[in-house]
């Protein structure tokens, strides 16, 4: 239903981990009731992709941020899924993923905890997509350690009332929307090509590591994020701080550490000709949007930056109704970068 | 019949958990048996010698040995009875050590299973029957596969005992790797200086033949009596004409090849010789590269040459000779740093492994010695070394330590110093391992004398910034982050194995670990040969070595050969496959099994059918008594039970499993 093989993805590598004979069992009635009522139906009706050669459907986890800090990142998630039909249903009564405590603390906790959603979300019958980095990290790792440890599995499985037994799998957003299909789709649906944009493209740390346990694009110089915004007319551009660190949550103890990195990451995207950076993280999001004005001062040279999540772009190419209202949200000014759209550029780079 | 049970205690090994006077005691009421007896230590002098006084004594014509596995002790025990006077075939070993008492613990059924186990080998001695060894003839002439330093001394040191020796190379110049390197530590010599003299040695040496640009084809044959195929690659240019003048070399006008011996970092042209000392120093066409093969018009090679050696129709030629001995000195390659996405795929120019830095430094090299970056031929401010770029990372290279890299690192931040004197060298290691003569001292005058700045840390990232690289990593002994700029990266890339070393290990039939490298045949006491006989390894074939072990091999190996050689026959093993031709119906599935390829299939006159006026032919399988190694897959696979094994013979094994019925019957 949902497989695909983009080039990058080694995921296959991990089916055989999957237990045989074990199949998904059928949802309850009112979880079939909730699954045939997308949230992306209940929220609003956007433009339906006609004639897409795929059906979608996944088990939707918002996480804290994406109902709070990032809520633009999950109206722009849902906005784009709901253009490209891709039906998203939300896990009904998910619990925190565990992020960023749990695995510092209790390893078994912070297995159990993504392991509950994913039980419910089996018994959806359908794989996550979990937009925010972090929860992404925390349920794909909890996922392969359930399929590996069958002693663990067992011993939480006890625990729970809808069991894990391996038959679904977690995507982030970024891995959901790049999905060749899916880009093939968004390519042939475009309203508004995104020309004059050169956006950096920032994956942070967690999206593609570690590697082993992501097994989605290449850990040290990932694509997919690049691939999204050349379908919809960008221009990334070629930079060296794609995976590098945010400070993360040294946000709110030691923001000192991430003024600097901040600073380091957006200094090296203006050098290399961007002007706006793309993300996929609410944290990272969070934080070069909140570090920039320390950043500036840190460095001594202006920082300024619009920055966006990658959903928002592919819903302003899209012109999916009510994207824009996303960028209300925003703490950095994205009007500089909207501006530059459809005007081509001389040949300094500066917009005409 | 008179059969000796011998049991062993091995001190406490077996005694410990089996009765052995049990064992003894029941063994005197086994079929065939007259004597027995048990003793602490049956291969000690005194344990040998109480068997052999026992087969004096009662007559014995077969003897039990109930101790160890035979992998050991059996040659011992078969030399014990050899000497008393009896075929050295007559004796079986029932191993109650490793598959019993090391195994279980102290109870009456450890001691059940020994009894058990001593009375199979009962019941198959009595079918034993003597063999005997033949004497197989030794051609007195060795085959050395790779002209790097390591077949360099191999062939000179088999040649200079006497022997003649083909030394075969498969670029255009012996030399290998060594001749590549600037200088050698710890000692600083010029690796061209102290190598192009055994180079030449090897050209002028009567009893040498060097073939380079050749390849081992094919293999067969055994210790004494191996059947070569060598691939003599067409050079287009006769060997015996050509004087090296390198008129043709100047007037090539294909000129934009990267050269392979400069690593990438030079050009040279379509017709080449790797370098200028080369031996033979004969030059050879590059086909992919000539215009001659790629549909072009040219031919000036051919028209300057002066005594009209170059001719573009050669071909190559396959030649098959007989050698004695080989010696594999097939060396290494470099691990491709471009694997590795944090130091940019191979993709920033100035971020070079250290075997073409080998290159920069050199003075026949690219630069003519002038130490500058590739990117734009500048002279670098400040050059940083990374280890471990491949080793000891089973993540994205090996898991193990390449073993040189500490010191070549060593090396070149001291030669750099010393020819850029206002040059900031980085060293970033994981440990310094300089375990060899002069090696700590030499890393330690790097480090006081020529001021290099040892950092102890793995490199997390390599990006550039302006016209330079920002070298980003972790200072593990101050606990804090580092980020150097350099000018220049070099990378300490992993050597391993020669990317077709599997290849030429089936050919020989030898086998290879986890990670291509050749295997030894012991690890601490057999560390030159194989599991092959007849066949030797010298050099970084076999692991990661610097030149004095790999001379030290190369040396040890032609000893080998060279011992080889000082017998003029060789005893044959009798414990081999044999064919029963009369029920043998050449179905030939023996042969597809014969992993040493042993056996073939041959027309022979079937007696059972032929008449005087008509003779009727037949086809069976034939083994090859020289290439058998006794391994039992034919016999296994026999559908016919036609294969079969002496000493393995199929009522000696079947006597066995009856006897273990009858105990078991007996038990119940």
């Amino acid at each position: 239903m949902t497989s695909s093989s983009g080039e990058w993805r080694k995921r296959t590598q991990s089916a055989p981990l999957f237990e045989k004979g074990l199949e998904t069992k059928r949802p309850s009635h009112w979880e079939e009731a909730w699954i045939q009522t997308p949230l992306s139906l209940r929220e609003r009706v956007g433009v339906r992709v006609k004639n897409k050669d795929y059906r979608m459907n996944y088990a939707y986890f918002p996480g804290c941020s994406l109902e709070s800090t990032a809520k633009e990142f999950h109206n722009s998630t849902t906005l784009v899924a709901s253009a490209l039909g891709i039906e998203l249903a939300e896990i009904p009564d998910w619990n925190c993923c565990g992020a960023t405590s749990a695995h510092n603390l209790d390893h078994e906790l912070s297995i159990s905890l993504p392991a509950r959603n994913l039980g419910i979300a089996e018994r959806m019958g359908m794989d996550v997509i979990a937009p925010c980095a972090a929860c992404y990290n925390r349920m794909r790792s909890a996922e392969v350690e359930l399929k590996v440890n069958r002693a663990l599995r067992d011993d939480i499985n006890s625990k729970l009332e809808k069991k894990f037994t391996g038959a679904i799998t977690v995507k982030s957003a970024l891995e959901v929307f790049t999905q060749p299909e899916v880009l093939a789709a968004v390519s042939e649906h475009i309203r508004k090509p995104l020309t004059g944009l050169k956006p950096a493209c920032y994956y942070g740390c967690l999206l593609v590591r570690p590697p082993k346990v992501m097994g989605f694009d290449d850990a040290e110089d990932p694509k997919s994020l690049d691939e999204a915004m050349k379908t919809v007319g960008a221009e990334p551009i070629d930079w060296y701080f794609k995976i590098e660190c945010c400070g993360a949550s040294f946000g709110i103890s030691k923001s000192e550490i991430v003024a600097k990195l901040v600073g380091d990451i957006i200094s090296n995207a203006k050098a290399h000709g961007a002007n706006c950076i793309v993300t996929a993280c609410p944290l990272c999001m969070t934080n070069l949007e909140m570090r920039q004005a320390a950043a500036s001062k840190l460095r001594g040279e202006d920082l300024s930056m619009p920055i966006f999540f990658f959903t928002e772009l592919l819903g302003l190419a899209l012109e999916a109704p009510g994207i824009k209202k996303c960028f209300a949200s925003h703490l950095i000014d994205v009007n500089p970068a909207l501006d530059l759209i459809g005007k081509e550029p001389v040949a300094d780079g500066a917009a005409v | 019949m008179r059969i000796g049970v011998f049991v062993c205690w091995c001190g406490s090994n077996i005694a410990k958990t089996v009765d052995v006077e049990a064992v003894a005691e029941a063994a005197k009421s086994f079929p065939g048996v007259v004597y027995a007896t048990d003793y602490k230590y049956m291969c000690s002098e005194p344990g040998q010698n109480m068997v052999a006084e026992a087969i004096k004594e009662h007559n014995l014509d077969r003897v039990v040995i109930a101790s160890c596995s035979p992998r050991l002790h059996e040659p011992t025990f078969q030399r014990c009875i050899g000497a008393a006077g009896l075929n050295p075939y007559m004796v079986e070993m029932a191993n109650i050590r490793e598959q019993c008492s090391w195994v279980h613990e102290r109870t009456p059924e450890t001691t059940e299973k020994a009894i058990e186990l001593t009375r199979m080998a009962v019941a198959k001695v009595a079918r034993n029957v003597p063999l005997f060894q033949n004497d197989i003839g030794i051609t007195k002439r060795a085959l050395v596969i790779g002209g790097g330093v390591a077949g360099i001394q191999a062939a000179l040191d088999i040649a200079d005992a006497g022997h003649p020796v083909v030394l075969v190379e498969r670029t255009p110049s012996i030399g290998g790797r060594m001749a590549q390197y600037d200088k050698t530590f710890p000692t600083l010599d010029c690796a061209a200086c102290i190598l192009t003299p055994k180079m030449v040695d090897c050209a002028s040496h009567p009893l040498i033949d060097i073939w380079a640009y050749s390849e081992v084809e094919e293999v067969n044959g055994f210790v004494g009596n191996f059947d070569v195929k060598i691939r003599k690659k067409a050079t287009c240019v006769d060997p015996k004409l050509c004087t090296g003048c390198g008129l043709c070399l100047e007037k090539c006008i294909v000129k934009d090849v990267p050269s392979e011996f400069d690593e990438g970092m030079g050009l040279r042209r379509a017709i080449y010789s790797p370098f200028p000392q080369a031996v033979p120093n004969k030059p050879v066409i590059d086909r992919e590269h000539c215009r001659i093969f790629n549909g072009g018009k040219c031919g000036v090679c051919q028209k300057v040459c002066p005594t009209g050696a170059i001719s573009y129709d050669t071909v190559d030629e396959v030649v098959e000779e007989k050698f004695g001995a080989i010696v594999v000195s097939t060396g290494f390659e470099l691990w491709d740093h471009s694997a590795l996405g944090n130091y940019g795929y191979g993709k920033y120019p100035d971020v070079i492994s250290s075997i073409q830095f080998e290159r920069i430094m050199n003075a026949s090299g690219p630069t003519e010695g002038h130490i500058v970056r590739p990117s734009d031929g500048k002279t670098p401010k400040s050059i940083a070394f990374i280890s471990c770029v491949g080793s000891r990372d089973d993540e994205h290279g090996h898991a193990y330590c390449s073993k040189v890299c500490c010191m070549y690192n060593a090396k070149q931040a001291l030669l750099v110093k010393d020819k850029l004197h206002d040059v900031e060298t980085y060293v970033f290691y994981m440990d310094i391992r300089a375990n060899g003569k002069g090696y700590e001292e030499f890393v330690k005058r790097t480090i006081e004398d020529y001021g290099a700045n040892y950092i102890r840390g793995r490199i997390s990232k390599i990006y550039p910034d302006g016209d330079q690289m920002v070298v980003k990593g972790a200072d593990t002994l101050l606990g804090k982050a580092v980020e150097v700029r350099a000018d220049l990266v070099v990378l300490a890339t992993a050597m391993q194995p020669q990317h077709d070393a599997k290849d030429l290990a089936r050919k020989l039939g030898i086998s290879t670990d986890q990670y291509n490298w050749f295997s030894e045949a012991h690890p601490k006491l057999k560390p030159v040969e194989v599991l092959t006989d007849g066949i030797y390894l010298a050099g970084a074939c076999q692991y990661p070595k610097d030149i004095p072990d790999t001379v030290a091999q190369a040396s040890g190996a032609a000893s080998k050969a060279i011992g080889l050689f000082s017998k003029d026959a060789i005893k044959s093993e009798p414990m081999i496959a044999y064919i029963y031709e009369d029920t043998c119906v050449g179905c030939g599935l023996c042969v597809d099994v014969c992993p040493f390829t042993a056996i073939e299939l041959v027309e022979v006159v079937d007696k059972e059918r032929s008449t005087r006026d008509n003779q009727v032919v037949k086809t069976v399988a034939r083994i090859n008594e020289g290439v058998c190694k006794g391994c039992g897959t034919c016999s296994a696979a026999c559908r016919s039970l036609s294969a079969r094994l002496r000493g393995f013979e199929g009522s000696g094994i079947l006597a066995q499993i009856d006897a273990l019925a009858d105990m078991v019957k007996i038990k119940k």
